[in-house]
């Protein structure tokens, strides 16, 4: 890719004897994943825009243990999360930002009991951080008269109530937003939580990411925006299933925003 | 011979609640079966939500036509139970209408239980078409054939009768009051039984007080069997809403509890300090079971919820698992929870009050594991429920034991363990390249 990104580790700042402002805590989708890695560019993207000092862990960052946690590896989860815990206080690390719902879930909820306390938030709650600070504005010209229906994270909706933070944003855009008849508290999951990202599902009728397109589709939108690396993949899934790829796409909240500043 | 009805009516009052409290010791020695967890925390939040929740019914207007009807019937049941006040002590004292020297609060306070039990027999009128004409998908789920079904009906139906002899009861009143007839004094307001007393026009006075009497009866034995009811029915939910609310899940949806069993076998791996082959204590105790097989492993407030749950199936027609055909409903799960509940307490019954092993769990016999792999812990199922059960815990707590006790998770699921195992994520990339992505 052209642009070059300026993304510091943990280790840098230690050696530099300076703390970063935030962690960005990249999760194992944002590392691996090819669509999911062009999530956490975008994001890099904007956070070298608004000149935020922030660190990610780099090779000392491992898997959150949510995903083992949701399968019922209790035993796994807390082996992660002492693991990551021990380098996350090692660091002193106060505060986490990170674009994966299910990251940010464990993070916030799951780690304090373990000994983990960070203030952690979503990447869309961060960036409308930056744009109420005036540390980023928004230009609005790419996806003006664009129709954009958000479709809510599990993990970041109900699990956390948070709602408004990525619909802000996505105001920002000028794009035209279209909400689905299931939003918010009463939105429909994607099918990929709970582990199911990485099983085939049960025996039924319907794939679960096909019945959400649906409800998107209702919409007759330009863009479908999430904030989740796994509904992104859902729902670009189940746009092909749909085989309305052509006209759609699916990106995620922090992408709309890397165009448009 | 005079005080003779006092007297059976005492005795059928003693008999109608005594029953009750007997089923309610049962209910309690069953609930408690299931494990102690800490909700002593945060009660003014907790009796928030109890007020909002089950008392101000928020949730059930999710849905404006089944809440607006759940209202009418709540309320109606709330209010109408002041004039079984009314009844106990006539039929203990051998009055009649006791209260009517209220005068004016009188009339309106019976003018209103009428206006209250007219509107209730629409509702129920209503969500009897529902349940049997329009078959509203969330009805006729696999899980609610035979008893759930007949279970619902039958409510609707004690439910009608309870109101037509209330009904019944205050034409016939009304009627022996225009007569001028002994015992009955002008009292009360009859905004709807009015209309009802012209059935009666022209029966004599003696017959009169006989309907007036036997509906008096039928109404109050009525109400006692619908009490003894509850314990065998889905109809619980009319009391344990309250307590169920209160004890409902404080933190936010997405908090899955860390189990301390394994925290602390966790911290000892991770001790350098611990040696790994030292021999266990002769006191150490047998080590805990992780995760639930059965409903001991539950703690109580899934047990309570068991008994709550009034199979409405909003949690059921909300969860994407079952909206796409799959063999998962969250009704189920809680249907199968207070089943299981119930044979482990008949077992009990059976022997002395303790559980003879019979062979069965709630895994396998009740709980597929077909079911609880098709989860995705969206927590729809949790935000439908309009008395905050929680079925996703049950799930969780159901695969943390196949797989932690059993090793039985789906293959797939186990590559993914054994990638996070190895190399800190659930695919099988190397550690080492989690940066790659910035000069991508």
């Amino acid at each position: 890719m052209s642009e070059k990104l300026r993304v510091k580790t943990m280790e840098e700042f230690m050696a530099a004897g300076t703390q970063p402002e935030i962690l960005f805590w990249v999760g194992s989708a944002g590392s691996y994943d090819d669509r999911a890695k062009k999530i956490s560019r975008a994001f890099v993207r904007i956070l070298n825009k608004a000149n935020v000092e922030f660190a990610v862990l780099g090779a000392e960052e491992s898997c959150t243990g949510d995903v083992a946690k949701r399968a019922g590896n209790e035993f796994l989860f807390q082996m992660q999360a002492m693991m990551n815990i021990e380098v996350l206080n090692g660091y002193e690390i106060k505060r986490i930002v990170t674009c994966d719902p299910h990251s940010f879930n464990t993070l916030k909820n799951e780690y304090p009991k373990l000994g983990g306390n960070y203030n952690v938030v979503h990447h869309t709650q961060f960036i409308k951080e930056l744009l109420d600070k005036g540390r980023l504005t928004l230009v609005g010209k790419e996806y003006k008269e664009k129709r954009i229906t958000f479709h809510d994270p599990c993990y970041l909706g109900r699990a956390n109530s948070v709602y408004e933070a990525p619909r802000e944003l996505l105001k920002g855009t000028n794009g035209d937003i279209v909400e689905m008849r299931r939003h918010k508290k009463t939105a429909l999951c994607c099918g990929a939580g709970g582990a199911q990202m990485f099983k085939e599902p049960e025996k039924g009728d319907m794939d679960i990411n096909v019945l959400r397109t649906k409800d998107a589709l209702e919409t007759n939108p330009d863009i479908i925006a999430t904030g989740c690396p796994y509904c992104n993949t859902m729902m670009t899934d189940g746009i092909k299933a749909h085989q309305r790829e052509d006209s759609i796409t699916v990106l995620d909240v922090a992408e709309l925003i890397a165009n448009s500043i | 011979m005079a005080y003779l009805p006092n007297i059976i009516f005492g005795i059928i009052l003693v008999i109608g609640i005594g029953f009750f409290i007997k089923n309610v010791k049962k209910l309690t020695r069953n609930i408690k079966l299931g494990k102690s967890v800490d909700v002593s925390d945060n009660k003014p939040q907790r009796l928030k939500n109890m007020a909002r929740i089950a008392l101000g019914q928020t949730k059930m207007v999710v849905r404006p036509i089944a809440g607006l009807m759940h209202i009418i019937v709540y309320v109606g049941f709330v209010i109408i139970n002041i004039e079984v006040l009314e009844i106990i002590i006539d039929g203990l004292l051998g009055t009649h209408r006791i209260f009517a020297p209220l005068g004016p609060v009188y009339d309106f306070l019976i003018g209103s239980f009428e206006v209250l039990a007219a509107l209730v027999i629409i509702a129920v009128v209503i969500f009897w078409i529902r349940r049997n004409a329009i078959k509203l998908k969330r009805f006729i789920k696999p899980e609610m054939k035979g008893w759930p079904k007949k279970d619902g009906n039958l409510i609707l139906y004690i439910e009608l009768v309870l109101m037509f002899l209330f009904l019944t009861m205050n034409a016939t009143d009304y009627q022996l009051q225009q007569m001028g007839a002994e015992h009955y004094a002008l009292a009360g307001a009859f905004p709807v039984s009015q209309f009802l007393a012209p059935i009666f026009n022209g029966m004599s006075v003696s017959s009169l007080i006989l309907v007036e009497r036997t509906a008096w009866w039928l109404h109050i034995i009525g109400i006692l069997f619908f009490l003894n009811y509850l314990y065998y029915s889905k109809h619980l939910h009319i009391l344990l809403a309250f307590p169920n609310t209160y004890y409902g899940k404080l933190t936010p949806q997405g908090e899955f509890n860390n189990l301390e069993a394994v925290t602390n076998e966790v911290k000892l791996m991770m001790d350098p300090s611990a040696d790994p082959f030292a021999a266990p204590a002769d006191d150490t105790e047998e080590p805990e079971k992780f995760g639930a097989s059965d409903v001991m492993d539950l703690n109580w407030v899934q047990l309570l919820n068991a008994y709550t749950c009034t199979e409405c199936g909003r949690c059921t027609s909300e969860c994407p698992a079952n909206q796409t055909g799959k063999k998962l409903s969250p009704r189920k799960i809680m249907m199968d929870t207070r089943d299981r509940l119930e044979e482990v307490g008949r077992n009990m019954d059976a022997n002395n009050g303790e559980f003879v092993s019979d062979g069965k769990q709630l895994l396998d016999d009740y709980i597929t594991k077909e079911e609880l792999w098709a989860c995705t812990t969206c927590n729809a199922c949790v935000q439908a429920c309009p008395v905050s059960i929680d079925p996703l815990s049950i799930i969780v707590d159901m695969r943390r034991y196949l797989v932690m006790e059993q090793s039985a998770a789906p293959t797939e699921l186990n590559n993914m363990m054994s990638n996070i195992e190895n190399n800190g994520a659930p695919w099988p990339y190397n550690q080492m390249d989690r940066l790659n992505w910035v000069d991508e």
